[in-house]
């Protein structure tokens, strides 16, 4: 394409920038696609649900349904071993809430009438903090929950004080 | 050109009804980040988290929608008539402003009386009193009625003028109301169709996930919508100002009508974070996202050159001396670079919201909040009021009652957002989230309590630097004029540097090639995303209000 209306620094303004922006995507793209940091996508095969619960589908892997409404998460505790992997579904029975892992890239819209998911390996012991980021009422402030990430011996033990 | 009585009058009380929101809505921010810190606490504990969320709403619809909306709208009449040097439809003038005016009336009774604490995105299920939405949409519809009425003037000004190249803050001019135009047909749908009817008890269920996604097909052409006329005045007003001349004014062109191209289809950027909406769309809306970067690029080059011509017109040499040759006490400059460099952060940052991936870090975390202070509550906001101040000396003969206080109001508040949006961005990197009254919040630790602190400081300098402008306009509003009986207005927008009009294709002046690109790619993007929706996301019968936690359909 021959520009003839722009000077010569403008179209190297241009090619600078444009360049710029593709580099950032690639790389972002890229980061998302080799390392599997992808944002959530369209879930079809899990519908809406009004139960909260942690199950377990295997060795070190489990399911979690965490179901929000005004003004708590369903459950607000949930307890593994370290190295799990959680899948997580979401929905809401009232409005819209949100739910964000701090610390972690789980970051998801709790919507009424939809279900999102993530997956997540929790590797390091801890105490997650989780919270609602979306505004729900009154109650919003006070939304929130904890994922306790204990090492093998002591979830072992904290298995057999709790009776599972 | 001789702008009429009643064309300046008006202006002027598009002008102040946009600077009283303005004013209302900065006080709650000022409660707000007093409530956050935990210094301030509204009274008891219902009173206080009620009135939290009923002022955050008034704080994002006063200052983004309400002052935003008049105040340009008021702005860019005063541009065509000036630019095209002819005259807009009186009594399409009037209507446009009455149906806002109403419009703005319902919304701010809802709100004011605790019936529409829904914040300015009003997410369904919670449910506002129907005169919210319906209020909005007069709002709207009023601010369609003034681009038809600057869309037939430029018809006739085109038929008056063959061959004529529109005058470029005219192109500014219409890349706003093109990407307004195209942006509200989205939350029109949403309001009209679905909130409305179910407001109003005649449907009983609503898709919470399907009004998001016309919400955000709004919501973020939305930000252009605020941001380009704030370029106009940096690209056509600011290089004069500072003594120089606009570099290049081809660029100037291309970079407005890129703006018409990438504002819109990206609003799911917004929505990374959302269920039912599969990544593949979502990467392809952030892959434009960062085309509507290029522009914004484009303009840190051209305005950098730009000055960098009137710095050595005005006799500095070397690689950065011209710099310290700018006239940084003049209030109009320092009110223009001032929120310029700031929204050299405020795109930094925005980059990072629409990274794809990274975003699940910041979404609505406080880190938001602390990027759009420096977007729309600086870059535009600021240079909003800077304009106020020119306004009313270009239209009424009236200079600022103080030059001094203009320049330093623009200078503190600088250092005040700084402050405020560093502390909020770094409670946002740490999980806190955005719209909540974290002074009640039983998860902070201290660290976050001593970050909230620091925003508090910003918010503080913030709020004192708008009450120094705001006794300083009033002032000079009630002041005698400086000059009398003022007709001929002249904007005196810049001379460029570079021109080359006989160059110029003609397709760079054909705004109708450019728009129906704008409606493709609308259409290319969001047809799958809206199928996405379709087959994934259900209606549900729920309808909340936000003090109560059971469900209003029975
Ligand atoms: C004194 C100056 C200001 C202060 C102290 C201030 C403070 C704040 C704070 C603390 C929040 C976040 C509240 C929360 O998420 O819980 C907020 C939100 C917001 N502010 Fe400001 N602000 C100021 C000026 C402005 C200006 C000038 C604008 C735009 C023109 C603006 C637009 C907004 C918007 C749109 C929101 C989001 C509301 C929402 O999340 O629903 N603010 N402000
Ligand atoms: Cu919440
Ligand atoms: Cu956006």
């Amino acid at each position: 394409m021959k520009w003839d209306f722009i000077d010569e620094y403008e179209a190297w303004a241009f090619k600078i920038s444009l360049g710029l922006v593709l580099v950032f995507f690639v790389a972002v793209i890229g980061i998302a696609v080799l390392k599997g940091i992808d944002v959530p996508t369209c879930v079809t095969d899990f519908k809406p649900f009004d139960k909260g619960e942690l199950v377990q589908i295997g060795p070190r892997e489990y399911q979690l349904k965490l179901l929000a409404r005004m003004w708590s998460f369903q459950p607000n505790e949930v307890v593994i071993p370290v190295g799990s992997k959680v899948t997580i579904y979401t929905t809401s029975l009232d409005v819209q809430h949100g739910f964000e892992i701090e610390g972690k890239a789980v970051n998801l819209m709790t919507i009424p009438g939809a279900v999102n998911k993530a997956e997540i390996v929790f590797n390091r012991p801890g105490e997650y903090r989780f919270v609602c980021n979306e505004f729900c009422g009154i109650g919003h402030q006070s939304m929130y929950g904890v994922i306790k990430v204990l090492p093998e011996a002591e979830y072992e033990k904290w298995k057999q004080e709790h009776g599972m | 050109m001789k702008i009429e009585k009643y064309l300046r009058n008006i202006t002027f009380w598009h002008m102040m009804i946009g600077i009283l929101s303005l004013a209302t809505g900065v006080t709650f921010g000022l409660f707000q980040v007093l409530a956050r810190a935990g210094i301030y606490k509204y009274g008891s504990f219902t009173y206080g988290t009620k009135i939290y969320y009923q002022g955050l709403t008034l704080h994002g619809v006063l200052n983004a929608i309400v002052f935003t909306t008049f105040f340009i709208v008021g702005f860019l009449y005063i541009v065509t008539e000036v630019s095209l040097k002819r005259k807009l439809n009186r009594g399409l003038v009037h209507l446009s402003f009455w149906t806002m005016v109403v419009g703005t009336l319902l919304a701010a009774w809802a709100i004011l009386t605790n019936k529409a604490t829904v914040l300015y995105t009003f997410y369904p299920p919670l449910q506002a009193h129907p005169a919210f939405y319906i209020g909005a949409t007069l709002l709207i519809v009023g601010s369609w009625i003034a681009i038809l009425n600057t869309v037939i003037t430029h018809l006739k000004w085109r038929n008056e003028n063959p061959g004529k190249l529109t005058p470029p803050p005219m192109v500014a001019v219409h890349a706003t109301y093109a990407v307004w135009f195209l942006a509200t047909i989205g939350v029109a749908v949403e309001v009209l169709f679905f909130l409305i009817p179910w407001s109003l008890g005649l449907v009983k269920s609503i898709n919470p996930e399907l009004a998001r996604t016309l919400f955000w097909w709004f919501g973020h052409p939305l930000v252009y919508f605020w941001l380009l006329p704030a370029y106009l005045s940096w690209y056509f007003l600011l290089p004069r100002i500072a003594g120089g001349k606009l570099y290049s004014e081809p660029m100037a062109r291309v970079v407005f009508l890129m703006f018409i191209l990438f504002s819109l289809p990206v609003g799911t950027h917004h929505q990374f974070s959302d269920p039912g909406i599969s990544s593949t769309w979502k990467a392809v809306q952030a892959f434009l996202t960062f085309m509507v970067a290029v522009p914004s690029l484009l303009t840190a080059f051209n305005l950098a050159a730009s000055l960098e011509y009137a710095g050595r017109v005005r006799g500095g040499n070397g690689l950065f001396g011209w710099i310290k040759k700018l006239p940084w006490g003049d209030y109009r400059f320092a009110g223009m670079i001032g929120p310029m460099i700031v929204f050299i952060f405020g795109g930094i940052s925005g980059i990072v919201n629409a990274s794809y991936n990274v975003n699940q870090v910041v979404h609505n975390t406080s880190w938001i909040p602390g990027h759009f202070h420096l977007t729309v509550g600086t870059a535009s906001a600021m240079t909003f009021l800077t304009l106020s101040y020119i306004l009313m000396e270009k239209l009424f003969g009236k200079r600022p009652w103080s030059k001094k206080l203009a320049t330093w109001h623009a200078y503190l508040w600088v250092v005040g957002v700084l402050i405020f949006s560093w502390g909020m961005m770094q409670l946002g990197r740490a999980g806190i989230p955005r719209r909540t009254h974290l002074g009640l919040s039983p998860y902070m630790n201290l660290e976050e309590k001593i970050l909230m602190g620091i925003s508090a400081v910003g918010g503080v300098l913030m709020f004192t630097s708008f009450l120094i402008y705001f006794i300083n306009f009033l002032a000079t509003v009630f002041k005698k004029p400086d000059v009398a009986n003022v007709e001929e207005v002249d904007l005196e927008f810049t001379d460029a540097y570079h021109r080359e009009n006989e160059n110029l294709p003609r397709y760079l002046d054909n705004f109708t090639i450019w728009i129906a690109i704008a409606v493709f790619l609308l259409i290319v993007t969001y047809g799958p995303i809206f199928y996405d929706v379709f087959r994934s996301t259900y209606a549900v019968p729920n309808a909340f209000s936000p003090f109560n936690p059971l469900n209003l359909i029975k």
